[in-house]
């Protein structure tokens, strides 16, 4: 009996559900998520979705997944290759089997493989029954069979039952993973039962009993000879939750206008994969967080400008498409002098490109998609739950320097989640000392001047309208000290370098990179953005190996942190690993004239560490 | 000096005018300044928001906030401006290149929010400082730096574009007649919610006498109607003409063939007829309509909305921001 099943305890677990688009494998993807990360673990998670809503069913092409690792420690990816797969279809199978791990676990629904199913994929022969999968551990369930069983008392159509599968699927890996059962089952109620939303009754009925079916069949079917058990992570005290990197940024974006004492603003458009982060934000009203969807992209950033001339704290969110059509926009803002913060989730390019794949090609963009020189800061966030910090400090940086900055995120971190330490309000930085509007009472006896600067950090001074008698005309034009045009040569020369500085200052005041390893060694990898999770876990895993590896982390993407170029001179070799054509190394090749090399992947789909690690093996020599 | 006793001299800035002696935008800026005046509101609690284009200089010549940003993006920019702050006055100052062409868009949705500000189009048909191009108002058949066989793209007419889209206040100006502007600006910047005030002007290097066929002195008046709400349409140089109903439009005919009750009488909150009133032109057999076409301020505002909604969600949900961060699952190490 499958009561005396071995629990076999585990470091990390790496799952990948796939099935038809719309069949639910975000939902049940991000509950096992929610269930793992409820129980202790550390998580880190990857949805993979077609870019079409509803995407013909039953094909290869219209395949959504969702990977997910759990682990009783630091987890930076959604992991390598699965141990299990669970795929609900034969097209699912046929899309998915090839990742999974020799040897590891796949779990499917065999009601589904039905001749006509498997033709229109491309089978031949039933690969449950042929042998072809061989090698891996397969988990043929009859699903829809035991599930209309289990609700074989309720009055619900047949499709309607069908759907239950999921959480009948969540039943299996509860008892397989030996999670709280309860933690589903609340879940369930919460859902869909009386106190939610919007209640239905039936199907939170339907999904109990379904369930409770799931947890039953992996504990008397033969089928499973093991289960696995993982511990708790080691992880600093506190509240958590889980968290998209979407979520987190409109979460930063209401918190950093509160600290700042001023409203949020967000001027924005519609567009795969930052939609999500407009969808929450608009939600916050209670919480002096102010949204417009605007009628394209370039009045998304251009509404978000005349907030920020009136004194809001002003966002923009968007992903590449997006990015350049604000390009002069974004200029605007830089001339002005106003703070703004962009918000850009990669996706992969050029153009309309991959809408739902992540991609990291938006970096050269960021620092040279504007006419004329017009550096500004780019900080990339490094995952889901740093989206937060990340977009904070953006705003930060934009109200000190009265500039815009751009803040990076992917497809891949924007939509992934990860356990988030929740903030405190009280614990963020005040942003207040960096708003600083010039008011006359402050300045007694001096006349308002638009463009006299903070010696230091040349911030200009800044009166919002509605300033007693401040009043005064700026403009995209150069302009003087009074922001009066101006078209001397000398004038022009000195403001672009104003501009410039402004930015190269920066530099001064961030944070020195850290390295992860020794400082001087063999090979130095760098990582920026999403790419991190993979890099640091590669990096450690070959630390632990004894490789003379070392590994750092950009955060500020430009400008560079000031001790960048010292920390690689002390390195034979670099590595720059990034989901583009080498944008990173460019840039750094061309700041410090150092042989960079770069690991380019530009499939949708982000860095797994073996990859890495390959790669240094390479450059090792071995 | 106390706010309330402002004068248009006191909406003028420093700034030297560098428009070309005789544009039209000049007697523009002065009907616009009278708005101001009317609308009571200090200089520092103005703010003018323009595109690009000869009329966009207009900020740097008032003594307000004035804000010089990039062509055809004006609305969406000051959309964004009075949200947030919507104490403020504020103004678009905007021209035929700028808000019909690349700025198309943003007007057209700015005009459909209703959102509370005073729109100004300065319709030279023409783009005055490229030097010299057709622009989506120009003429068929005009001759211009880019259109040297003449323009072969219909006009489009603002004025009809913005009732089309719910606009609340559409009223048509000419340089030439400067106490009809004053009129419109005066109205339009009492006017709660979006006031599109389209205003023709002469451009005297690249499109000199184009708006003259209206305004000459001969028979000018035969060309254009003045509106006025609650007055018959009669018009003409000796008031010889009318309009009455066709069908489902409206012709124009002698005053002495009509039967009086036909006359038509102008009144500001039909939508339908001021749809059509906008769509006259003389090639049609129709004076040009002048006056305030459209006014019905019983529409919300956007910007009104915003907040409406803003705190009835306060009311109702109420959070903190931390009470939102600690929402969802949550679990403690």
């Amino acid at each position: 009996m499958a009561e005396n099943a071995k629990l076999t305890s585990a470091e990390q677990i790496v799952i990948k559900f796939t099935g038809d688009s719309g069949d639910g494998m975000q939902l049940i993807g991000n509950q096992l998520t929610a269930l793992a990360a409820l129980d202790g673990n550390d998580v880190n998670s990857l949805p993979d979705y077609p870019a079409e809503i509803r995407a013909p069913a039953g094909t290869v092409a219209g395949i959504s997944g969702f990977q997910m690792c759990l682990g009783d420690h630091k987890i930076y990816t959604a992991g390598d290759a699965p141990d299990v797969l669970v795929a609900f279809n034969p097209a699912a199978l046929k899309h998915s089997s090839k990742f999974v791990k020799a040897g590891g676990m796949i779990i499917t629904n065999s009601d589904s493989f039905t001749e006509k199913s498997m033709e229109k994929v491309g089978y031949t022969s039933n690969p449950l029954e042929d042998h072809s999968l061989n090698g891996y551990d397969v988990k043929a369930i009859p699903m829809f069979t035991l599930v209309r069983e289990a609700l074989a008392e309720m009055e619900l159509p047949i499709a309607a039952k069908d759907r239950c599968k999921n959480f009948f699927t969540m039943g299996v890996l509860c008892w397989l993973f030996n999670k709280d059962k309860q933690l589903v089952l609340d879940f369930i109620q919460e859902k869909f039962g009386p106190k939610a939303k919007k209640p239905l009754l039936k199907v939170a009925q339907a999904n109990t009993l379904a369930f409770k079916a799931g947890l039953n069949y992996g504990e008397t079917a033969i089928m499973f000879q093991e289960r696995y058990d993982l511990g708790a992570a080691q992880i600093e005290k506190g509240l958590y939750r889980n968290i998209t990197g979407n979520d987190a940024a409109a979460l930063a974006i209401a918190a950093a206008g509160e600290k700042a004492g001023l409203q949020s603003f967000i001027g924005s458009y519609p567009i795969t994969p930052a939609t999500d982060l407009l969808h929450y934000a608009s939600e916050m009203k209670d919480v002096n967080l102010v949204t417009m969807q605007m009628e394209d992209e370039i009045a998304g950033i251009c509404s978000a400008v005349g907030a920020a001339c009136a004194g809001d704290l002003a966002f923009t969110t968007t992903s590449g498409p997006g990015l350049a059509l604000k390009t002069e926009a974004a200029g605007m803002a830089l001339i002005l002098e106003v703070p703004l913060v962009i918000v850009n989730v990669q996706r992969g390019g050029p153009c309309t490109g991959l809408p739902t794949k992540t991609e990291q090609s938006d970096l050269l963009q960021a620092m040279f998609g504007r006419n004329g020189d017009s550096y500004m800061p780019i900080i990339a966030a490094n995952s889901p739950a740093d989206c937060f910090d990340a977009t904070y400090q953006a705003a930060k940086i934009a109200l000190k320097y009265r500039t815009p900055v751009i803040v990076l995120t992917d497809g891949y971190i924007g939509q992934g989640s990860c356990p988030w330490k929740v903030p405190k309000m009280a614990e963020l930085e005040d942003l207040r000392p960096y708003v600083n509007f010039w008011v006359p009472e402050a300045h007694p006896g001096e006349k308002y001047v638009s463009y006299k600067r903070d010696p230091e950090t040349l911030a200009r001074d800044w009166a919002i309208p509605g300033t007693k008698g401040c009043q005064h005309r700026i403009g995209t034009l150069e302009k003087d000290i009074n922001g009066a045009v101006s078209h001397d040569p000398m004038v022009h020369q000195q403001m672009t370098e104003f501009r410039k500085a402004k930015v190269d200052n920066l530099a001064k005041v961030l944070p020195d990179v850290e390295v992860n390893g020794k400082t001087s060694n063999k090979v130095l990898v760098i990582s920026w953005g999403g790419t991190y999770g993979a890099v640091k876990g590669a990096v450690d895993r070959m630390i632990d190996d004894g490789k003379p590896v070392s590994g750092i982390n950009l955060r500020w993407v430009w400008p560079f942190p000031a001790n960048l170029g010292e920390v690689i001179s002390q390195f034979d070799k670099v590595l720059v690993p990034e989901l583009n054509m080498g944008q990173l190394s460019l840039l750094l090749r061309a700041k410090f004239l150092v042989d960079v090399e770069s690991l380019s992947k530009v499939q949708g789909d982000p860095f797994r560490e073996y990859e890495i690690i390959d790669k240094v093996n390479e450059m090792l020599g071995e | 000096m106390a706010d309330t006793q402002l004068t248009k001299k006191d909406f003028a800035s420093d700034a030297e005018v560098k428009w070309c002696p005789g544009c039209g935008d000049f007697a523009i800026m002065n009907a616009v300044r009278s708005g101001m005046v009317a609308a009571g509101k200090p200089r520092d609690e103005v703010a003018i928001v323009s595109g690009i284009g000869c009329s966009s200089r207009f900020p740097y010549y008032m003594e307000t906030y004035g804000f010089h940003t990039i062509h055809g993006r004006a609305a969406a920019i000051a959309s964004g401006l009075k949200v947030a702050n919507p104490k403020l006055d504020v103004w678009v100052i905007s021209g035929d290149g700028d808000s019909t062409a690349i700025g198309g868009n943003h007007f057209m949705h700015v005009v459909r929010r209703n959102m509370n500000l005073n729109y100004v189009l300065i319709n030279n048909k023409i783009y005055g400082l490229t030097k010299g191009q057709y622009s989506p108002t120009s003429e068929m058949g005009q001759i211009s730096k880019s259109s040297p066989y003449g323009v072969i793209d219909y006009p489009m007419t603002p004025a009809k574009v913005a009732i089309s889209l719910g606009g609340t206040f559409v009223a048509r100006g000419i340089d030439k007649k400067m106490k009809l502007n004053e009129e419109i600006c005066v109205r339009g910047a009492m006017h709660n919610g979006l006031s599109f005030m389209e205003i023709f002007a002469n451009c005297v290097i690249y499109n000199d006498g184009a708006h003259d066929k209206l305004v000459n002195k001969e028979d000018g008046a035969d060309y254009h109607i003045i509106l006025k709400h609650g007055e018959k349409m009669i018009f003409g140089a000796t008031s010889q003409y009318c309009l009455v109903q066709d069908g489902f439009g409206i012709k124009a005919v002698r005053i002495d063939k009509a039967d009086e009750a036909d006359i038509l009488v102008h009144d500001e909150k039909n939508a339908e007829m001021a749809a059509i009133l906008a769509g006259m032109r003389p090639d049609n057999g129709l004076p040009i309509a002048f006056g305030i076409l459209y006014a019905d301020d019983r529409k919300k505002t956007y910007n009104d909305m915003v907040y409406e909604q803003v705190d009835a969600v306060k009311e109702k949900r109420g959070r903190s921001i931390d009470d939102i961060m600690q929402s969802g699952h949550t679990w403690t190490v």
